[in-house]
C-alpha cells in the first residue's frame, strides 16, 4: 500500500489491477465456481445416466414402420424387410480395409444399418447390417404383417390365406378374421396357463405334502397309508379331469394357422398358437401407435420372460426384487433400531462401545460379495442345513431351507444394510434434547417407557432416512444375491395360492440379476440389448420409487417433529 | 430478559433494598422452619453430600422442606440449587459419575433405600423444569402421559383428570377447544402452564419447580406466580429462582445457597428484610452473583 501511494495516479491504477486477481482470489469466488462446477458436472452425469438408459430401453417397445429393402452387395442380390435399428457411420479406411469393394463412388465415409429383419427359424439372421449404399430399392409395404411370437422372435411379412385345421379359409376380411383368430388364441391360451399353474400346480402341490407326509410316518415307523391312499387317489383323479380339459384346450389351440410371405418370396406357415400378437406398423397412426406402445411396456411389466430372457416381460424379476426389498427392511429395521437402543441407550459409553461402533461401521465398507460368500456359508448351509435335519426330514436328501433362497437373500442384505440403519439411528437417538427424556422420567415413566413414548417415535424419521439408504443399496445389488437365491428363471413367483402363501424357501428372479444374465449371458445379444436398457431403467425406476415412499413418510414424521428437536 | 421487568431494587443502597424487599415479601410468616410442628415437615434433608466424579457439588446440607409451603432455593449460579432441587426426585442417579451422601427423608421414608421404586417416587415428587418441555403430541396427551403411565383409568375418567390438571395450571380456559392440537403449537408461558399441568396429573405432593419463569416473557411469568401462589395449598413446592424478587414475592421460606453450601435457611421475610449471614445479605442486596 505504502508504495501504491507515492505512485503516479496511472501506475496506481495498473497496480490495483494487478492487487484485483489476487483479491479475486482471496474473495473465494474461483471456489464458488469450482464448488458450483462440481455439482453441475453430477447432475449432468445423473441425467446423462437416466437418460440414456431411458432412450434406450424405452424406443425398444415402439412399434417402428417396417421396411422392404432391396439390396445389391458382393454376394449378389437380396430382399429383406424389417425394423430400422440403428444407423451407424463407418470410417471409409476402415470400410475399404474390410471390404472386397474398395472403390465407393461417393465420397465421405459409408453407413451402415441395422436390419431387425426377424423370421429367424426360416430365414436367418434375424439382426443384419448392410450398408446404405448398396440398398437399390427401399420401400415401405402398407400390408406387412409383424408376428410377436412364443418362440423364434418377430415374423415378418404379408398375408397369403388362413387355414383351419389344414383347410383354407375363405374370407373377404382376411386382416380382421386373423385379428379375431388371434385373440381367441391368446384367451385359449391364458385358460390353459390358469389350468396349469392354478390347478394343476395346486394338485402337484398336494401330492409333493402327501409323498413327504407318508416319508415322514416312515421314517416314524409307522407304515399306515390307507388315509394318504384315499387323498391321492382323489387328486389322481382330480388331475385326470384337468388334464383332459388341458389336452381340449391345446387340440383347439392347433387347429388355425396363417400362411405368409417373407420378403424374397418364400411362403412359411405359421401355427396360431405361436402367435401373441399381430400389428400392421405401417398402416398405423401416431396415436394408434401409442396405444400399441403402451401395451408392450404393460406387457413387458405384467408378462413372463420367454426365449432365455430375451424376449417376453420381467415380473417374475420385479416382483422378486420388490418382495426381498421388502423383507428385508423387514427384517433389517427392528435389528439395527434394538442394536442402536442398545448401543446409545443402555451400553455404558467407553471404549468397548467405541470399538463396537467402528466396527459397525466398517462392516458398511465390506464388498458386497464377501457378504453373499457368508450368506452362503452361514445362513445357508449351516442354519438352512440345520433347519432341513430338523423340521424337513421327510424331504431329505432334497433340500428345503438348506438351498439358497428368498429367506437367505434378504436376511443377507439386511446384514449387509444393518450398519446404515445402526448409524443414522444412533444419530437420530442422539439428537432426542435431554429435556424431553428427563420430562418423561420425571412424571414417572421408567427408561423403557420414555424410550418407546417418547424417544423411539421422535427418532423414527432418523430410523426411515436408515431404512431408505438400505433400501437403496439392497436393491441395486446383484453380486451376493448370486450365491443366496437369486437364479435366471424361476418355475414360480415366491407369492401363490398354495398355503403358507409366501414361500421363503423358493428361489426367485433379480431385476439386477436379469440385467447381468440378459446382457452378458444371452445367445442373441441384439435381440436382447434393448432389455437390458429396459431392464435397467425399470430397476432405476423402483429404487426411485422405493425411496420416494420412504422419504414422503419420512417428511412427514419430520414435520411432526421438527420443532420439540430445535 | 424477564429478570429486569420488575424495578431491580439491588443496589448498592441496601437501606432502600431492604424496605422494597420488606415490601415485596408475600409472606408475612416469620417463622423459621425449625419451629414448625414436626408434623409439618415434608421433606428433611439430613448430611446431605453430593459430588461429581468426587469433585464436591453439595456439602452438609440440612434443611426441612415444610408441608404445602413454597421453598425458594436461591444463590448464584453453580452454587448447587439445581443440583440439590434434582436430589428430592432423584433426577441426579441419570447422570454418570455422581455419589450422594447423607439422607434424605420425604415424609418419614428415605428415598435412597433400596425398597424404593424411582418412579413411584417421581410420580410422588413432581418436577417442571427450566425450559418448557412438552412432548411432541396433543396437548391432550401430554397433560394424559403420566396417567396413561401410572394408573389404568377408563377414557371418561382420563377425560376429568385431564381436565381438572388443566384447570388447575390455570390453561383450560385457554386450551380446552382444542386438545387435540399439537402442544407445540402453544405460546412459551402456555407450555409451561402445560408441563406444571401434566405434572399434577399425577398427583403429587411435592412440586420442584427449577427455575419456571426464567424461560419466559413478563406476562407469562406473571401467570406462573399467580399459579404457584394457587398450587400452594395442595402441594408442598420447592422453587429455584435466579430473580430474588420472585423468591421474595412467591416463596414462604427461602434457602440461600452459595458454593455448594447452605448458607442460611429462613422465612422469606427473615432472609430478605434481615439475614443473619453477612453473604445472604450482600447477594439478596444485589453485591454478588
Amino acid at each position: 500500500m505504502e508504495t501504491s501511494e507515492r505512485l503516479p495516479q496511472e501506475h496506481r491504477s495498473l497496480f490495483r489491477a494487478r492487487m484485483s486477481l489476487s483479491v479475486w482470489f482471496k474473495s473465494g469466488e474461483p471456489w464458488v465456481w469450482l464448488t458450483a462446477t462440481a455439482v453441475g458436472t453430477s447432475i449432468i452425469a445423473v441425467l446423462g445416466l437416466v437418460g440414456i438408459i431411458a432412450v434406450k430401453g424405452l424406443a425398444h417397445f415402439w412399434p417402428a414402420d417396417v421396411v422392404t429393402i432391396d439390396y445389391e452387395s458382393a454376394f449378389g442380390k437380396q430382399t429383406i424387410a424389417g425394423e430400422i435399428e440403428q444407423r451407424v457411420r463407418i470410417p471409409r479406411e476402415q470400410f475399404e480395409e474390410s471390404s472386397a469393394v474398395q472403390d465407393l463412388d461417393f465420397v465421405g465415409d459409408p453407413w451402415q444399418l441395422m436390419i431387425k429383419s426377424g423370421n429367424r427359424k426360416n430365414n436367418p439372421p434375424d439382426f443384419r447390417w448392410i450398408y446404405e449404399h448398396n440398398i437399390t430399392h427401399q420401400e415401405k409395404q402398407q400390408n406387412i404383417i409383424v408376428f410377436e411370437r412364443l418362440e423364434w422372435g418377430n415374423a415378418y411379412g404379408t398375408f397369403v390365406e388362413l387355414r383351419e385345421q389344414g383347410n383354407k379359409v375363405s374370407t373377404t376380411e382376411p386382416w380382421e378374421e386373423l385379428k379375431r383368430r388371434v385373440q381367441t388364441v391368446v384367451g385359449l391360451r391364458s385358460q390353459a396357463r390358469a389350468i396349469q399353474h392354478g390347478a394343476i400346480d395346486r394338485i402337484n402341490y398336494k401330492l409333493e405334502k402327501l409323498r413327504l407326509k407318508q416319508r415322514g410316518r416312515e421314517l416314524r415307523g409307522n407304515y399306515e397309508t390307507a388315509d394318504l391312499d384315499r387323498r391321492r387317489e382323489k387328486l389322481n383323479s382330480d388331475y385326470v379331469l384337468r388334464e383332459r380339459e388341458l389336452v381340449e384346450i391345446n387340440s383347439k389351440l392347433d387347429h388355425d394357422a396363417v400362411v405368409i410371405a417373407i420378403a424374397g418370396g418364400d411362403e412359411v406357415v405359421i401355427p396360431l398358437k405361436d402367435i401373441v400378437r399381430v400389428w400392421q406398423p405401417n398402416r398405423m397412426n401416431v396415436f394408434i401407435k401409442f396405444g400399441h406402445y403402451c401395451t408392450s411396456i404393460w406387457a413387458f411389466l405384467t408378462e413372463n420372460p420367454r426365449e432365455a430372457n430375451t424376449e417376453g416381460g420381467v415380473f417374475p424379476a420385479l416382483f422378486g426384487t420388490v418382495l426381498m426389498v421388502l423383507l428385508m427392511s423387514v427384517l433389517v429395521t427392528p435389528f439395527g433400531v434394538i442394536a442402536a437402543l442398545y448401543l446409545r441407550e443402555y451400553a455404558r459409553q467407553g471404549v468397548v462401545v467405541r470399538l463396537i461402533r467402528i466396527a459397525v461401521n466398517n462392516l458398511a465398507g465390506v464388498p458386497s460379495i464377501v457378504y453373499g460368500v457368508f450368506g452362503l456359508g452361514f445362513f445357508v448351509y449351516l442354519v438352512g442345513g440345520s433347519i432341513d435335519s430338523l423340521f424337513f426330514q421327510a424331504a431329505q436328501p432334497a433340500p428345503t431351507f438348506g438351498t439358497p433362497g428368498l429367506i437367505w437373500a434378504s436376511l443377507t442384505l439386511a446384514l449387509l444394510t444393518v450398519p446404515v440403519v445402526i448409524v443414522s439411528t444412533e444419530e437420530g437417538l442422539t439428537r432426542i434434547p435431554k429435556a424431553l427424556r428427563e420430562g418423561s422420567l420425571a412424571l414417572g415413566a421408567t427408561k423403557a417407557e420414555t424410550l418407546f413414548k417418547v424417544v423411539i417415535p421422535m427418532a423414527s424419521p432418523s430410523i426411515l432416512t436408515g431404512v431408505i439408504l438400505a433400501i437403496a443399496r439392497a436393491a441395486g445389488e446383484v453380486a451376493p444375491l448370486m450365491l443366496v437365491g437369486v437364479v435366471k428363471l424361476a418355475p414360480s413367483l415366491p407369492i401363490d395360492g398354495n398355503f403358507p402363501f409366501l414361500h421363503l424357501e423358493s428361489k426367485f428372479m433379480h431385476l439386477g440379476f436379469h440385467i447381468y444374465d440378459v446382457g452378458f449371458q444371452s445367445p442373441n445379444v441384439d435381440a436382447a440389448r434393448p432389455l437390458v436398457f429396459a431392464t435397467a431403467l425399470l430397476l432405476v425406476i423402483i429404487v426411485i420409487v422405493l425411496n420416494l415412499t420412504a422419504i414422503t413418510l419420512r417428511n412427514q414424521l419430520e414435520k411432526r417433529y421438527r420443532e420439540a428437536l430445535q | 430478559m424477564t429478570e429486569n421487568v420488575h424495578p431491580p431494587e439491588s443496589g448498592t443502597q441496601f437501606p432502600e433494598g431492604v424496605k422494597l424487599a420488606a415490601k415485596l415479601v408475600g409472606s408475612t410468616d416469620a417463622r423459621s422452619p425449625t419451629e414448625l410442628p414436626s408434623d409439618d415437615v415434608c421433606l428433611q434433608v439430613t448430611d446431605l453430600g453430593l459430588s461429581y466424579d468426587s469433585k464436591p457439588a453439595l456439602t452438609d446440607i440440612n434443611m426441612l422442606i415444610p408441608r404445602q409451603r413454597v421453598t425458594a432455593l436461591i444463590g448464584p449460579s453453580g452454587c448447587g440449587k439445581s443440583t440439590l432441587i434434582r436430589c428430592f426426585n432423584r433426577m441426579n442417579d441419570l447422570i454418570d459419575g455422581v455419589s450422594i451422601k447423607g439422607r434424605i427423608e420425604l415424609n418419614g421414608l428415605e428415598i435412597h433405600d433400596q425398597e424404593v421404586d424411582v418412579a413411584q417416587l417421581r410420580r410422588q415428587v413432581g418436577m417442571v423444569f427450566q425450559r418448557p418441555n412438552p412432548f411432541p403430541k396433543s396437548i391432550y396427551e401430554n397433560v394424559a402421559y403420566g396417567l396413561r403411565i401410572g394408573e389404568k383409568l377408563s377414557k371418561s375418567e382420563l377425560d376429568d383428570r385431564v381436565e381438572r390438571s388443566l384447570k388447575r395450571a390455570a390453561l383450560w380456559d385457554e386450551v380446552h377447544d382444542r386438545l387435540n392440537d399439537s402442544a407445540l403449537g402453544l405460546s412459551g408461558g402456555q407450555q409451561q402452564r402445560l408441563v406444571i399441568a401434566r405434572a399434577i396429573a399425577v398427583e403429587p405432593s411435592v412440586l420442584l419447580l427449577d427455575e419456571p419463569a426464567s424461560a419466559l416473557d413478563p406476562i407469562s411469568t406473571l401467570k406462573i406466580e399467580e399459579l404457584i401462589a394457587e398450587l400452594k395449598s395442595r402441594y408442598t413446592i420447592v422453587i429455584v429462582t435466579h430473580n430474588m424478587q420472585q423468591a421474595a414475592r412467591v416463596s414462604d421460606f427461602t434457602a440461600f445457597l452459595y458454593l455448594g453450601e447452605l448458607i442460611e435457611y429462613d422465612s422469606t421475610l427473615k432472609v430478605f428484610t434481615n439475614p443473619t449471614e453477612s453473604k445472604t445479605e450482600d447477594y439478596v442486596t444485589g453485591r454478588y452473583g
